[in-house]
């Protein structure tokens, strides 16, 4: 009888940890539209307020959102965007279209995927455009729909901005810039960028049809906040199944973020990168860690995640740079010189050394100058981690290597 | 009792997993631990690295076909154009859950193209539920193919909204592939070495199934038993070495060194590929070389010293002796001019030298022999420039021949 209900708790344990997972790796790993924001809410409003003027108002626009790598700048847009969908009158005129710079890469295929984002591709059918702008001209003229006078609104997001730019003549940008600044349809033009010099990158014409709105997302909260952000990004929603495990978990979290290590681990982590991409990381290899034996999290889970996350990679590699020092060891193992040459060859390989850039490339193998890309202190560090190291090797490398 | 726990795999298959993998615990304990459960997200990329043959391949292949999850596994040296990378990937899923192996060409051009595809045949394979994995080995190739490659498969996951995560293999630390503007960064994982003798498995898997018959041969003798661990050395090291010098730097292949090895108990003298690169010239193209080699080592300065029959001394002061930074030899083989060959060479040989078109046509043989290689422009007819390329111990071994002291007259010797 008992055995039966320990199988049930047990069973009950095994289903919710897995839907603990579930939730929280989709938060961590694929930013799920039902996450919160922190610390953006001027931001927010600001771009609210402008797609409501273009959706609503039928005001045409232009912006830009810049923010370093991880600092929720397409999360803040899609939030934007859910809450506008609510309203009927946007969720059936406004037409999206999403182009991404890695995988557009020229304005051919650029103007390929807004066609087929539109669904216009049997209208458009085998018309053959002289210019870029003639083509985008006939897809927004096409988009008014029957007996109305005005068509409906257009926005457009570029994501990766950056790199729309290096494409030739910056076509699409002039094109997409001079149809929010003076075509009929109301066209909105969104672009999300991380090089905060991206203005320099323009040229003059694009650059006069931008509106120079910029949205800035600079990750401006301090450690306060950081651990506010810990604590609501690991709680578990209050809609979640199993209530009373629901309130364990957040009562735990609770105690977590006023625990010592844990605020040591966090600031550690903190002052290296303060963007939510990398808290996420950290997050989702702690969690990790959570089975049905170990169902809630301590602060030694969230050390050992912070040890994996941050392992210094080329201590690790340098043990090859062994072989090479035994060229000079006067030591029993007499190398002959090609069994170096192959060894030298491996080291490059790995690119622990590299060639001097600019030099004649004619130059014999054996005389290629070679820069070496590691400090000192990584080489000391290898040496004390390397396994059965030949004493000599070690004596010759810290006399040489000691004085600098 | 297995050391993996996972809630989802039975437990006969982890043992078999454990069985497979000796020596790699921890690391594929991690990867258990961030996969999850099959329908779980997990990182959008994940990027391990670790020597050559430090397993990451056997272990990512073994691991995922044991636990049946969803998989491409892709060379990217095999498929070195984007193109052909991404028609192999699309070309697998296809084939992942169809009876017909040999499912038809997708031709995909560009990521965008690629991207559009992916989600279609994800959900024509009905795999949105489950994780399915993307594995790129040697993936140091990806940063030669086109710039949104490697930041198009880092951000795969988001690009495509769907449970898909693409691990990278590579020997490379992660830093030298970060793009310049910084992209989606992977978790990274590293493999240690396997701490063996060798830390190299295929060379020394190579070696050993080689060697071990000639290891095992005292035993077989009769002459020690299994635990003399000392005298079964003793035996191999000369051989050993004389290994490393043949098949280690593959110049005889192994079905030589087998066949060398039934052949006769003392080896003698093998001979590598190398030592054919022993030439035999006529007299006045060895003086020829050893001038060339005479004047590509020496600064020119120090001619007069060396050639001359009535020279002042050049003592090399102390001053000089402080500041003489590197020897020549180190720094390589310096260019000269076809006159000051032509003098060193009058010099050096006893009788008299004309400059015949003999000569000259032997000069031009030196270069075709890659001996001396032609510095500079072939069209410069008035002053062509020299370089010699051979080894000291080569030109010692011809000099020698024709009894000409070279060290004598090298700068560096003196």
């Amino acid at each position: 009888m008992s055995k039966r209900k320990s199988k049930e708790t047990s069973s009950v344990n095994g289903e919710c940890i897995s839907q603990v997972q579930r939730i929280l790796r989709e938060r961590f790993c694929h930013q799920c539209p039902n996450g919160k924001l922190f610390g953006v809410q001027l931001q927010y409003k600001h771009l609210l307020e402008l797609l409501k003027r273009t959706t609503i108002h039928g005001e045409s626009n232009s912006a830009l959102i810049i923010g370093p790598r991880g600092s929720g700048k397409t999360m803040l847009l899609n939030h934007v965007l859910k809450e506008l969908m609510e309203v009927k009158q946007v969720r059936e005129n406004l037409l999206q279209v999403h182009l991404n710079g890695l995988l557009q890469t020229n304005d051919k295929i650029a103007l390929k995927e807004i066609t087929r984002q539109l669904q216009m591709e049997n209208v458009v059918g085998d018309k053959v455009f002289g210019s870029f702008a003639e083509n985008l001209a006939f897809l927004l003229e096409a988009l008014k729909k029957g007996d109305r006078d005005s068509s409906c609104p257009v926005l457009f997001i570029l994501d990766e901005f950056d790199l729309f730019v290096h494409h030739k003549n910056q076509t699409l940008l002039y094109n997409l810039f001079d149809i929010s600044q003076s075509a009929q349809t109301p066209v909105t033009v969104i672009g999300l960028t991380c090089r905060q010099d991206i203005l320099e990158l323009l040229e003059k014409r694009v650059k006069s049809r931008f509106s120079h709105r910029q949205i800035y997302l600079l990750n401006s909260f301090d450690f306060k906040q950081y651990l506010k952000i810990f604590k609501e990004q690991l709680s578990l929603p209050t809609e979640f199944l199993y209530k009373p495990f629901t309130q364990k978990w957040n009562k735990n979290v609770q105690s977590l973020s006023e625990d010592r290590t844990v605020q040591d681990v966090l600031r550690n982590h903190f002052h290296c990168s303060k963007d939510l991409r990398s808290l996420h990381m950290l997050l989702m290899l702690a969690l990790s860690s959570i089975t049905v034996s170990h169902p809630f999290m301590t602060g030694s889970d969230l050390l050992e995640a912070s040890k994996l996350y941050r392992m210094d990679s080329k201590a690790n590699i340098v043990h090859e740079f062994q072989k090479f020092i035994q060229r000079k060891a006067h030591s029993m193992y007499n190398f002959e010189k090609p069994v170096v040459m192959k060894a030298f060859e491996h080291l490059l390989q790995l690119e622990l050394i590299k060639p001097i850039e600019g030099l004649s490339v004619r130059a014999q193998r054996e005389y290629l100058l070679m820069k070496l890309l590691l400090d000192n202190n990584q080489i000391m560090d290898a040496l004390q981690v390397y396994p059965n190291c030949p004493t000599d090797v070690k004596q010759w490398a810290t006399s040489s290597l000691s004085w600098l | 009792m297995p050391n993996f726990e996972h809630p989802e795999y039975p437990e006969a298959t982890l043992l078999h997993l454990e069985s497979m993998v000796p020596c790699r615990e921890s690391q594929v304990s991690s990867l258990l631990s961030v996969f999850g459960e099959r329908q779980h997200f997990s990182f959008p990329s994940i990027f391990i690295y670790g020597h050559t043959s430090s397993g990451k391949t056997y272990v990512m292949q073994t691991l995922l076909e044991t636990l049946e999850l969803p998989h491409v596994f892709v060379n990217c040296v095999e498929c070195f154009t984007s193109r052909l990378l991404l028609e192999e990937i699309l070309t697998q899923l296809q084939n992942l859950s169809s009876e017909n192996k040999h499912g038809s060409h997708v031709p995909c051009d560009t990521f965008n193209d690629f991207v559009r595809l992916f989600k279609q045949e994800i959900i024509t394979q009905e795999l949105q539920n489950q994780t399915v994995y993307i594995v790129l080995d040697k993936a140091e190739q990806l940063r030669e193919m086109e710039a949104n490659v490697l930041p198009g498969f880092l951000r795969l996951q988001e690009m495509t909204d769907r449970n898909v995560t693409v691990v990278f293999l590579s020997e490379i630390v992660w830093e030298l592939f970060r793009p310049n503007t910084g992209c989606l960064e992977p978790f990274t994982l590293y493999f240690p070495d396997y701490s063996i003798v060798c830390r190299d498995l295929k060379e020394l898997r190579h070696l050993a199934a080689l060697n071990f018959t000639k290891y095992c041969e005292p035993v077989v003798r009769g002459e020690a038993n299994e635990r003399d661990t000392r005298r079964l050395w003793k035996n191999i090291e000369s051989h050993l070495k004389k290994a490393m010098q043949t098949v280690y730097l593959r110049e005889i292949s192994s079905s030589q060194w087998e066949r060398i090895q039934q052949d006769d108990g003392e080896p003698g003298h093998l001979k590598g590929l190398s030592a054919h690169a022993h030439v035999e010239l006529p007299y006045y193209s060895k003086f020829l070389l050893i001038a060339a080699y005479l004047a590509s080592y020496n600064p020119a300065r120090t001619d007069k010293r060396f050639f001359l029959k009535h020279h002042g001394k050049i003592k090399k002061t102390n001053f000089l002796k402080k500041h003489e930074k590197t020897s020549n030899h180190l720094l390589g083989p310096k260019p000269f001019p076809l006159d000051r060959l032509l003098a060193i060479l009058y010099s050096i040989v006893d009788n008299k030298v004309a400059p015949t078109a003999n000569i000259f046509s032997q000069i031009t043989s030196l270069v075709t022999l890659q001996l001396l290689t032609l510095v500079g422009h072939d069209d410069k007819l008035d002053g062509p420039k020299y370089k010699c390329t051979v080894s000291l111990d080569f030109i010692r071994a011809i000099a020698r021949t024709v009894n000409f002291d070279i060290i004598k007259y090298l700068y560096d010797f003196l």
